[in-house]
């Protein structure tokens, strides 16, 4: 019980008029036709598992993010699905801080149970050891402006944010195959979520008592109706799940209609998201070589190496950065993804480099650094030296170079490595104590 | 234990208590899967002996809370439920006094005793959250609130044992409630639940049906007008399946409210004889 009329906005008699004569001659506020869904846009976010969709002036953003957990006890080898929703004051003035609200409940439980209850996303694929660790995804929607129909938009926002997002690929080790190691995504490719099917919420409103019905309810028609049905399907015509909380009874044939109605819409739906989301992949995958930033790093610092100094100073490695060594030397990225596909190379990279086994050595310390961790160097990992020392070798300057630079260079280049290791660590490290409080 | 002897555990005992699990979530906590069990058995009969096609027994009572303005307690087998009416009344909260209809309220809870394991919170969860609100705007359909305008109609209902179709028996009680506390209405609403389990179509669903993670559609309609005001659904189905089950639950609909009448009825007729008419 809340002060649900507290700080609504209320529409003018007139208003409610207008609108509901209109609708008796098929017209809508925004001139659509009764069945029409209004501009749906689909965004991405620039890391994986966030989305941001735009129907009409509503605005939603999906976020998933994913987490090792103990399992429930009645169900030892299935991940777990949460549903999280935050209704920010400001979209609407009638969004309060504080507690969810009943629409914000509702809003969640709806999109839950077509996830959910349907076993769209596989959670047995999220077991990692039966009883002890699973993956708990969490799938945060934000709504960001209310211009009627949250539930269809959030849920869409759900199924985009679920469909880009990538969980990191772990494995079992240790003395008794029972320590988890997590694979840092630069290590090993994430996986992908499996989704067997896509339940698309498709928001009906009921408008007076002379059974209008309409489709996607805009904030104006949502202030006017006196009841709406949510039909959550699929493409392959299974009903989802169903949500009339009461108002306006209606005919149980219009529910039938509005039901294959609905089932044309979200094969429509579908084909957006489905659209959507293979664009976002292909940009991902373009992108991909962007995964090893430290060996492009470093022989973009050895190319740079005549320029003026100050350039030398660069540590990480920004996405700009990225791009210009991808634009310049197409070449020697394809040698380098070469190295990174085919395993070790013939090519003995110690050999030719002076400062190899220096580099080696700080490699080595940090891994006596951190004993405790259980970081195994995996051939991987091992494949990457490789790769940093032949971008070394290609990038390897002119004879021209005098001592001192290459001196500070090397320098440079044990810190530009074991910054590159580092954060490894501090991953590994962070998803365990993370693992370890929950 | 099997899931087998587990069911016919189940059919032995008398009481809902011991099947009900665990921790916060009581009701959504799925116990068996689909595939593993028997619901209908080969001779027809379900597991607590009942016809595909056959309710629960129903028993209703009027005027329970002597305080409340209407009040009522709903059986369907073992699930039971006390809802109470309060109203019209002052708005308690000024803010939300509207000036051309009723305020409708609603609030569900389930007693810490409704399910086998102890609920440590039996309100404020998500679940309870929803069915409120469920209940209230299926209740405000059928209340001519425009005839109570800058009052206050409040609705208490609470679980006391939990067997399956509660929120169904939550709002047949709330409707005998509101009858009872005589608050004018266009027609009473009446819910009932039907699902879809091995291949057939289910009326009534106990806790054990309901658990087994199949469909499970709860239908609330205004018998008289022969409408569905209230219509949620789980799992998935196909949608030619889906008219069936509903069709079903229609029918169970109105098997309750022809049962609600009655008890209606013989309530008014008690209260002629008491009056001495």
């Amino acid at each position: 019980m809340e002060q649900r009329f507290a700080n609504s906005w209320r529409m003018t008699v007139n208003e409610k008029k207008f609108i509901e004569t209109a609708l008796l001659s098929d017209l809508r506020t925004d001139g659509r036709g009764p069945f029409d869904y209004r501009n749906l846009t689909i965004q991405f976010g620039s890391e994986d598992g966030s989305s941001e969709v735009q129907l009409g002036q509503t605005r939603v953003m999906g976020f998933v993010t994913s987490q090792l957990v103990q399992p429930y006890r009645d169900r030892p080898n299935e991940g777990t699905l949460a549903i999280f929703t935050e209704f920010s004051p400001m979209a609407d003035p009638s969004f309060e801080v504080g507690r969810p609200g009943e629409s914000a409940v509702e809003l969640g439980r709806i999109v839950d149970r077509g996830l959910r209850e349907s076993k769209a996303i596989d959670t047995e694929s999220l077991c990692v050891i039966a009883g002890k660790w699973v993956w708990s995804v969490r799938i945060d929607l934000h709504i960001l402006d209310n211009g009627g129909n949250l539930i269809d938009a959030a849920n869409i926002a759900a199924l985009a944010a679920l469909l880009t997002f990538r969980r990191p690929e772990c494995t079992l080790g240790g003395e008794d195959g029972q320590e988890v190691i997590m694979h840092p995504p630069e290590v090993r490719e994430p996986l992908p979520l499996i989704v067997h099917h896509l339940p698309i919420a498709v928001t009906f409103a009921f408008i007076g008592n002379q059974s209008i019905v309409i489709i996607d309810p805009s904030h104006l028609e949502e202030a006017v109706m006196g009841g709406k049905l949510t039909a959550t399907l699929n493409t392959n015509g299974d009903v989802c799940a169903i949500q009339k909380a009461g108002g306006e009874g209606v005919l149980q044939s219009v529910v039938m209609q509005c039901l294959r109605i609905a089932s044309v819409k979200a094969a429509d739906i579908t084909g957006k998201i489905k659209k959507a989301v293979e664009l976002y992949k292909t940009s991902r995958d373009l992108k991909k070589i962007k995964r090893h930033p430290d060996s492009v790093n470093i022989s973009n610092k050895l190319k740079d190496m005549e320029k003026p100094k100050l350039k030398l100073e660069k540590t990480s490695g920004s996405q700009s950065d990225d791009m210009e060594v991808e634009s310049h030397s197409s070449k020697k990225d394809e040698h380098k993804c070469k190295a990174v596909i085919g395993g070790t190379s013939s090519w003995d990279p110690y050999s030719k480099v002076a400062d190899a086994d220096e580099l080696k050595e700080s490699l080595a310390s940090q891994d006596v650094e951190t004993p405790d961790q259980k970081m195994d160097v995996t051939p991987h990992e091992k494949q990457q030296l490789n790769v940093i020392d032949e971008s070394l070798r290609d990038a390897d300057p002119s004879p021209s170079l005098s001592v001192a630079a290459e001196a500070g260079e090397v320098k440079n280049k044990a810190e530009s490595l074991s910054d590159a290791v580092k954060p490894k660590h501090k991953r590994k490290k962070k998803n365990l104590s993370n693992s370890d409080g929950s | 234990m099997g899931l087998k002897c587990l069911a016919q555990h189940y059919l032995k005992s008398t009481g809902p208590s011991f099947i009900l699990t665990k921790k916060n979530k009581p009701l959504r906590r799925r116990t068996a899967s689909l595939s593993k069990m028997e619901f209908v058995n080969p001779e027809g009969l379900r597991l607590d002996g009942r016809r595909p096609m056959e309710m629960r027994q129903l028993r209703a009572e009027i005027g329970v809370v002597s305080k409340a303005d209407g009040s009522a307690v709903f059986e369907m087998g073992n699930t039971k439920v006390i809802a109470a009416v309060y109203g019209p009344r002052e708005v308690q909260n000024r803010s939300q006094q509207s000036n051309d209809e009723a305020l409708v309220r609603c609030e569900y809870s389930m007693a810490n005793f409704s399910t086998g394991d102890r609920m440590r919170k039996p309100k404020g969860d998500r679940r309870s959250t929803e069915i409120s609100m469920v209940i209230r705007q299926t209740m405000e359909a059928c209340i001519l609130t425009h005839l109570m305008p800058r009052s206050q109609i409040d609705i208490f209902v609470q679980v006391l044992q939990a067997d399956g179709g509660t929120r169904s028996a939550c709002i047949n009680a709330a409707t005998l409630a509101l009858a009872d506390a005589g608050i004018p209405m266009t027609d009473i609403v009446t819910s009932c639940s039907a699902g879809f389990l091995n291949g057939t179509p289910l009326l009534d669903l106990n806790y054990v049906e309901d658990s087994a993670g199949g469909p499970d559609v709860t239908v609330g309609i205004l018998p008289k007008l022969d409408k569905v005001t209230l219509l949620q659904m789980d799992s998935k189905l196909q949608m030619e399946t889906f008219e069936t089950v509903m069709q079903l639950a229609t029918e169970g609909c109105k098997a309750v409210a022809s049962y609600i009448r009655e008890v209606l009825l013989e309530n008014t007729k008690q209260l002629e004889s008491r009056r001495g008419v």
